[in-house]
């Protein structure tokens, strides 16, 4: 291992009504990758963003390359080799991945952009990473995968000598992960320091030299990978036993009735020819790879998105679902996979996300009981332990973890029977992804059905009553828990590929 | 398994107006149908005098069009353009016509003027982090308060041609013997040009693109967001700087309290032209032909009788139509982007 390039001491930092960083420590060598771990707003992206000049920080010392250093703004930090992929994506849209991937230091000829060269110079880097994608391609016509490939490609385009990946793997296939730690590998001999945030605890020992773990936005110890297990950093993080049985029977009776039942769906080109039945009381999980149609079948159901065909029967009775407000009113929740787009109003508190899907319940007259939504907001906050200030905190200011609870409590208001879970666990940590795992055991066990989409095998197994596979937008096959594994829902998953 | 993992085929998604060469294409093919439209229906409409008149009132309204293209990508709007326009040629015209200042100060005075105003709305907007709406709302009643007084009240008549000072009216007619020649549209189209290859090629152009795409992404990627914005709103100004010489120079006197609503027919044709509310999307080829539209109606409706409240029903039927297909696109780009 090389030298120390990056030390920071005793960093705080505040925000109104949350102290974010409590006199933090942390320390980087060249040439290593230090995994930061901690649960849902523990402070590791706040950490990464006071350092890259995101935020200012409160007091504290930043020792860079052996000098004190202060970044105001994260292009200073970019100049001076500190670079971060985002647990959120900052794509722009409307340019393409070239031009996304120069932004703010584009090659000019004159005073004309060069375009021509960006895109070469795009494709070289693209041959040295090894992944394929067209630079000339519009940003917004990538998977969320592909996208996420760039923003990592723009960090190592940058001459850097320090890259943040703040959860870089939570939207990638497992090839395209794979891909990545090729890439990490290789940063790694060229002697760059690498910081990367992640809730896996397999990705620990695969490619991190050591793991500093945070805990409610303090520092708590730092190990060296192999010399760790699993549990020493778990019980770091959380100090408490983590719920983590794999299922391995399903407790619904055969002869449970069907709650929900779909017949030959379809919709557009990743929903073809979709069947299945949803028993009361169980949990049915939804495996395959990205792409592969779940998330669209989810739309389908619930009407977000136009269908060509298909029946949908909900206790025996045919509906006509044509909006995501037909489908509430059929007792249909949808949680979305992509909570910043689709599930939340990031600029409203907490209360008011929580109520929005159930307002008619909040009304006294014609005014909303904001009495009755505070204290039922409340209970909610208090029994899935989400972690804010007070009620009134505006849902933009909470970490990832945090917000996805939000939208649970949003369905959980709302009561409904079936809940569509898409991706639930996606960038939570162990302890709120076994608060989350509990919950649903308990909703179930109310008599509530639910659909849960998931890319994480372990999840589905640890889950399910029952797995539906899907490739290519067809069912591929279907497992009771009993005869299910990971090789046998992989084998169903790329079926047709 | 790389490979595989689904790249929606972008191809295929192309719809028939993509196939058709984009809005731009389906746009003047609507400018064309309209001009036919009014020349198979009046006669009196078929004369090369209607089409210089389509051209001398389309002058203003496209220049104004074209500036306010930029803040519109930014996912922003300029409001304060079409009252703007007015105040700065009272000024200008005052300053020539009372205080025998020559033409062309007068002139450059309208165009300062502007990127004055254009500067106080990008500070709003890009430092003060006002709302473009309200931000350009208030300079849209600054300016209309601002013409009144600096005419004192009068309306001003820019020097009329063949009078001293009179050339500049040439700048966008000019008379050979007989022949008119509507020579401000060569201005306008090498305008276009020029403000298409600082959209599309320039530093400024893309970031004011990367800012309508994602204000936050484009901050972070270390750009000074303040900046672009004043940019956009620079041009902007600029732009009802220069229209205002084109509107001096077409109408024999400029009054106070005029020129609100110029700003929608700008904003409306630039929209029409494709440029998108949301930001992020638009071209100045576009909002030029768009204008058109909106020109084209305005002439053309009284030759078949239908009067000023007529144009604009229609006129906002026409709005209608062209966020519709902005709408019906920005779904289909979310198709894709699932
Ligand atoms: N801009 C902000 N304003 C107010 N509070 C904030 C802001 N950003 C973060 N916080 C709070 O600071 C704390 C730490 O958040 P941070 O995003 O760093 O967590 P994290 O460790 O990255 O969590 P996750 O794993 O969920 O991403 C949280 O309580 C969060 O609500
Ligand atoms: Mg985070």
């Amino acid at each position: 291992m090389g030298d120390i390039i990056l030390t920071m001491k005793g960093i705080n930092k505040s925000f109104p009504g949350v102290r974010a960083l409590n006199n933090v420590d942390f320390e980087l060598y060249k040439g290593e990758v230090h995994a930061l771990m901690g649960e849902n707003g523990a402070g590791k992206s706040t950490l990464m963003k006071v350092l890259t000049g995101i935020y200012k920080k409160d007091s504290g010392t930043i020792i860079y390359d052996g000098k004190v250093v202060e970044f105001s703004n994260p292009r200073e930090a970019q100049q001076a080799g500190i670079v971060i992929v985002h647990q959120e994506l900052n794509m722009l849209g409307h340019l393409t991945v070239a031009q996304n991937i120069f932004i703010g230091r584009e090659f000019m000829k004159g005073i004309r952009i060069d375009d021509e060269r960006m895109n070469d110079e795009a494709a070289k880097l693209f041959k040295r990473l090894n992944i394929s994608i067209d630079p000339t391609e519009k940003m917004s016509n990538l998977t969320v995968g592909k996208q996420q490939m760039c923003e990592i490609a723009k960090a190592i385009s940058n001459e850097a000598k320090i890259i943040v990946f703040d959860e870089p793997t939570a939207a990638l296939t497992e090839s395209e992960v794979n891909e990545l730690f090729e890439i990490i590998r290789d940063l790694k001999k060229k002697d760059i320091g690498i910081v990367y945030i992640t809730h896996r605890m397999d990705e620990i020992k695969l490619i991190t030299d050591r793991v500093s773990v945070m805990r409610d936005g303090a520092y708590v110890g730092t190990l060296i990978s192999k010399d760790s297990t699993k549990n020493d950093i778990i019980s770091m993080m959380v100090g408490r036993v983590i719920y983590e049985e794999p299922k391995t029977e399903s407790k619904v009776p055969e002869d449970a009735p069907v709650v929900l039942k779909v017949e030959n769906l379809n919709a557009g080109k990743l929903v073809k020819d979709v069947s299945f039945e949803l028993h009361k009381g169980e949990i049915l999980g939804f495996a395959g790879l990205m792409g592969s149609g779940r998330t669209e079948t989810a739309k389908a159901i619930i009407g977000a998105d136009p269908k060509e065909s298909g029946d949908i029967y909900i206790n025996g009775e045919k509906v006509e679902i044509n909006s995501p407000r037909d489908a509430v009113k059929c007792g249909i929740g949808y949680l979305s996979e992509d909570r910043k787009r689709y599930g939340l109003m990031l600029q409203r508190n907490v209360a008011e996300n929580s109520t929005i899907a159930y307002l008619e319940n909040f009304l006294k007259g014609i005014f909303i009981d904001k009495k009755k939504e505070n204290s039922e907001t409340e209970k909610y906050v208090e029994s899935l332990a989400i972690k804010t200030p007070g009620i009134d905190q505006l849902i933009v200011n909470l970490s990832g973890g945090n917000q996805q609870k939000v939208i649970l409590t949003k369905w959980l208001v709302r009561n409904c029977d079936i809940l569509i879970f898409d991706e639930p666990t996606r960038g939570i940590d162990v302890g709120a992804k076994s608060d989350i795992y509990k919950l649903m055991n308990e909703l179930v066990k109310a008599g509530k059905s639910i659909i849960m989409i998931s890319s994480e095998l372990p999840e589905i197994l640890r889950m399910s009553d029952r797995i539906i596979v899907m490739c290519e937008g067809r069912k591929s096959g279907e497992l009771r828990i009993e005869e299910a594994s990971q090789e046998k829902i992989m084998h169903l998953a790329t079926m047709w590929i | 398994m790389s490979g595989r993992i689904r790249n929606t085929p972008v191809s295929s998604n192309k719809s028939v107006i993509r196939r058709l060469g984009g809005q731009n294409v389906v746009v003047f093919l609507i400018v064309v149908a309209l001009f036919a439209f009014f020349c198979i229906v009046s006669p009196n409409f078929r004369r090369y005098s209607t089409i210089l008149s389509i051209l001398d009132y389309s002058y203003y309204i496209t220049l104004i069009a074209i500036g306010v293209t930029f803040p519109l990508i930014t996912g922003g709007v300029d409001l304060s353009i079409g009252t703007g326009l007015i105040c700065y040629s009272l000024i200008g015209g005052y300053l020539v016509v009372y205080q025998g200042w020559p033409v062309w100060a007068g002139m450059i005075v309208c165009v300062l003027c502007g990127a004055l105003i254009g500067l106080l709305n990008g500070f709003l907007v890009g430092t003060m982090n006002l709302p473009p709406f309200l931000a350009t709302l208030c300079t849209m009643m600054m300016t209309r308060g601002l013409g009144s007084i600096c005419s004192t009240g009068l309306g001003i008549p820019w020097p009329t041609a063949g009078t001293e000072g009179g050339w500049f009216r040439t700048i966008f007619k000019l008379n050979i013997g007989d022949l008119k020649l509507p020579l401000g549209f060569l201005w306008i189209l090498l305008l276009t040009a020029l403000m298409s290859f600082i959209l599309n090629h320039t530093k400024i152009g893309r970031y004011i693109i990367a800012i309508g795409s994602n204000k936050e992404a484009t901050r972070l990627s270390g750009i000074n967001t303040k900046y672009v914005y004043i940019s956009a709103y620079v041009i902007s100004g600029i732009f009802a700087g220069l229209a205002a010489i084109a509107y001096s120079a077409i109408f024999a006197s400029v009054y106070p309290g005029t020129g609100a609503g110029f700003e929608l027919e700008g904003i409306g044709g630039a929209i029409i032209g494709g440029v998108s509310m949301t930001g992020g999307v638009g071209s100045v080829v576009g909002t030029l032909i768009g204008v058109f539209v909106i020109c084209i109606l305005k002439t053309g409706l009284p030759f078949i009788g239908l009067q000023a409240n007529w144009q604009q029903i229609i006129t906002g039927i026409v709005l209608i139509a062209a966020v519709l297909i902005d709408l019906s696109r920005n779904v289909k780009g979310r198709a894709i982007n699932r």
